[in-house]
């Protein structure tokens, strides 16, 4: 069935509210208001103000408290608006979320899921804009997924709450209107496999959540002129799949890594990092990095669209690696 | 106030207890055995001693990095703390923790959270499990004067007023945030007042006196277990030990701290007991012989326990699956 992503994501959580007493979702304007991008429009009317709790707006402590309703038992799904305001969460985040099942000594686990929006190009300028979900997966004791398409949206969700551990899902704003098939009745997704989303044999695209359709699109173009990209997607930051990636390069010897992530520090430097340590010696050429541009997100459309990665700067960056390495 | 004289000299063992750990482990400290930050609870004993005598063992426990005395008091066997000190396998935290991260979760210890104020958030979660599931559990949560300033302070009260949770929030006033006296660090220092901004019930009691803590927090307790909301509770103490191993204690005179010393919960207990006829030198000397004895024994337990073999260095950071 085609569906929109943020059909898929309220197509999850109602799913989970139905089959599991112990989840309840909580979060800033989840209720009445209908979840700030419309996610969760519905559910309170179905399952009550118990179970769909608008907060206020106490993003460290909601957060928090979903830690301490995971520790007594509860599955509770939290939503930060967006990724922008998880910074007043950080403490939470790093300092308990990731840390309390090792400070125990193992005696704790944290099952709690966080979903939050994330990403640029829609023109809100430098405080809402944020693509820092390559911060998060530096942290050991969480689980980052990036779900890029509907069947994603829903799978990693329900798979999520199956985990033990604290499990933050990054969902790209530009995503939710966006259509794809999505089986209502396949199960969890599998968390930490990336998935090949157009073979190919020419160069490596290795790109996550709301760059996936930019690179699918540069793909596009580079094949009208006969060059053949494999487009990876990671879905999962940590763990991450470095197998998947390596096995690309060996057959293709050519990444670009796409990350809407500032460069200086992003995921994608990370990437480069495991190619090279993997997988030196089956490149043709070093790694090549797409990402946002060293500044803060200007509100103009011109500027904000030269900020962030594009099929065009997709491209170019693929024929520049061509022309010096082909 | 009356007090029967068993229940009596029981508050009087924890606290002695607390104060010869303590002492042992600053000793321990100099010797290298311990390591990391050490804070003293010497001086605030009378506060978890008093308050946990109204928790049951379905009621949760959050505190600080400051925490030897609510472990202790809440019955975690000495050993297994000590043990956790010297960063042993048999540490009750295994010895990722240290003495600032106790946990012991077969008695409901949530921690040991050692930045401020991060602790609050946790106890807001496990009431707010409780209530989902239908449970009248109370989760106590101590934090210090210094987590007043914090935004999870007000969040956490805010949050657990709104959703009636059942908190009980005690904050251990002890006048002092490191260097920073509580005149320079609030605005209004009556802390126990704070509780009117989120329309919850607010007392301070004298954090000096074992028995008027255990009175007010068994109200107090009473209170959120009967379903009526979270409660803040202020209780008035001081620390005479430096804030952590750490301190020079430049802020603060020499005659402050020994004006606050002749307030000792220990000697001032003794003496009223005495007073009352409920304790004899005997009984006092039996006490501090058989304290004395139990922290022998744990520091027995610390030195024999095993260092985890540094294989399993990446160990506890994620549940294991089962296949
Ligand atoms: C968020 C945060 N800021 C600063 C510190 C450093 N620090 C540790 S204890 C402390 C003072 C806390 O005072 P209080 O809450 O009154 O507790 P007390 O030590 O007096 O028991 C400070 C500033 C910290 N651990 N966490
Ligand atoms: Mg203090």
């Amino acid at each position: 069935m085609k569906t929109t992503y943020r059909e898929a994501v309220r197509s999850a959580l109602s799913e989970a509210l139905r089959s599991d007493a112990r989840v309840f979702l909580m979060g800033e304007d989840v209720g009445r208001y209908g979840g700030a991008f419309a996610v969760s429009r519905g559910l309170l009317e179905e399952f009550g103000p118990e179970r769909v709790r608008d907060t206020p707006l106490s993003e460290s402590t909601f957060v928090g408290a979903g830690i301490g309703a995971a520790l007594g038992g509860m599955r509770p799904i939290v939503e930060v608006m967006t990724v922008n305001f998880s910074l007043l969460a950080l403490d939470q985040i790093v300092n308990n979320a990731a840390t309390l099942r090792h400070m125990s000594g193992g005696q704790l686990s944290v099952p709690l899921v966080v979903r939050m929006a994330t990403g640029g190009g829609r023109q809100l300028a430098a405080q809402h804009s944020h693509s820092l979900e390559g911060w998060y997966a530096h942290i050991p004791g969480i689980m980052v997924l990036t779900p890029a398409t509907p069947a994603d949206a829903r799978g990693m969700l329900l798979a999520a709450l199956r985990e033990p551990d604290p499990v933050f899902i990054f969902e790209h704003a530009t995503l939710y209107p966006t259509e794809g098939e999505v089986d209502e009745s396949a199960g969890p997704a599998e968390i930490g496999r990336a998935a090949v989303r157009r073979p190919g044999e020419h160069v490596t695209l290795i790109t996550y959540g709301g760059s996936l359709p930019k690179t699918l699109q540069a793909a596009d173009l580079l094949a009208v002129e006969g060059i053949d990209a494999e487009v990876i997607d990671l879905r999962s930051l940590r763990p991450l799949d470095t197998p998947t990636l390596l096995a690309s390069i060996a057959r293709t010897h050519r990444a670009v890594i796409v990350d809407e992530g500032w460069r200086m520090c992003s995921f994608a430097a990370e990437v480069s990092a495991q190619l090279m340590e993997g997988g030196f010696y089956d490149l043709d050429g070093p790694v090549a990095r797409v990402c946002s541009a060293e500044v803060p997100m200007p509100y103009a459309k011109h500027m904000e669209d030269a900020a962030l990665p594009q099929p065009a700067s997709i491209v170019a960056t693929v024929h520049e690696m061509l022309r010096r390495h082909g | 106030m009356t007090v029967e004289r068993g229940h009596a000299l029981e508050l009087l063992r924890q606290m002695v207890l607390i104060r010869r750990f303590e002492e042992k482990a600053a000793e321990l400290y100099m010797l290298g055995k311990i390591r990391g930050f050490l804070h003293l609870y010497i001086g605030e004993e009378a506060v978890a001693v008093g308050a946990m005598q109204a928790f049951t063992p379905e009621d949760a426990i959050v505190a600080t990095y400051r925490e030897h005395g609510q472990a202790l008091a809440r019955g975690i066997p000495a050993g297994s703390l000590m043990a956790e000190m010297y960063g042993k396998a048999n540490g009750c935290s295994r010895g990722r923790g240290g003495s600032m991260h106790f946990f012991d979760v077969s008695r409901r210890f949530y921690g040991g959270y050692a930045i401020v104020g991060g602790g609050m958030p946790i106890a807001v979660g496990l009431a707010l499990a409780d209530t989902l599931q239908g449970r009248r559990r109370v989760t106590a949560c101590f934090f210090g004067d210094g987590a007043v300033d914090e935004g999870e302070f007000h969040e956490s009260l805010n949050l657990a007023a709104l959703w009636k949770l059942p908190v009980l929030f005690l904050c251990e006033n002890n006048l002092y945030a490191m260097g920073t006296a509580l005149a320079r660090h609030q605005s209004q220092m009556d802390i126990g007042l704070k509780a009117q901004a989120y329309a919850l019930a607010g007392e301070a009691v004298d954090g000096m006196d074992v028995l008027a803590v255990e009175s007010a927090t068994r109200r107090a307790a009473e209170a959120v277990r009967r379903g009526e909301g979270p409660y803040l509770l202020e209780v008035r103490t001081y620390r005479f030990r430096a804030h952590s191993t750490a301190d020079p204690e430049l802020y603060r005179t020499k005659e402050e701290v020994e004006q606050w010393k002749t307030r000792d919960p220990i000697a001032l207990f003794a003496a009223r007991l005495r007073e009352w006829g409920l304790l004899s030198d005997a009984d006092l000397t039996a006490i501090e012989a058989a304290v004395g004895r139990e922290i022998e024994a744990a520091v027995a337990v610390a030195e024999a326990g095993p260092w985890e073999p540094v294989e399993d260095l990446l160990r506890d950071v994620y549940t294991p699956r089962t296949p």
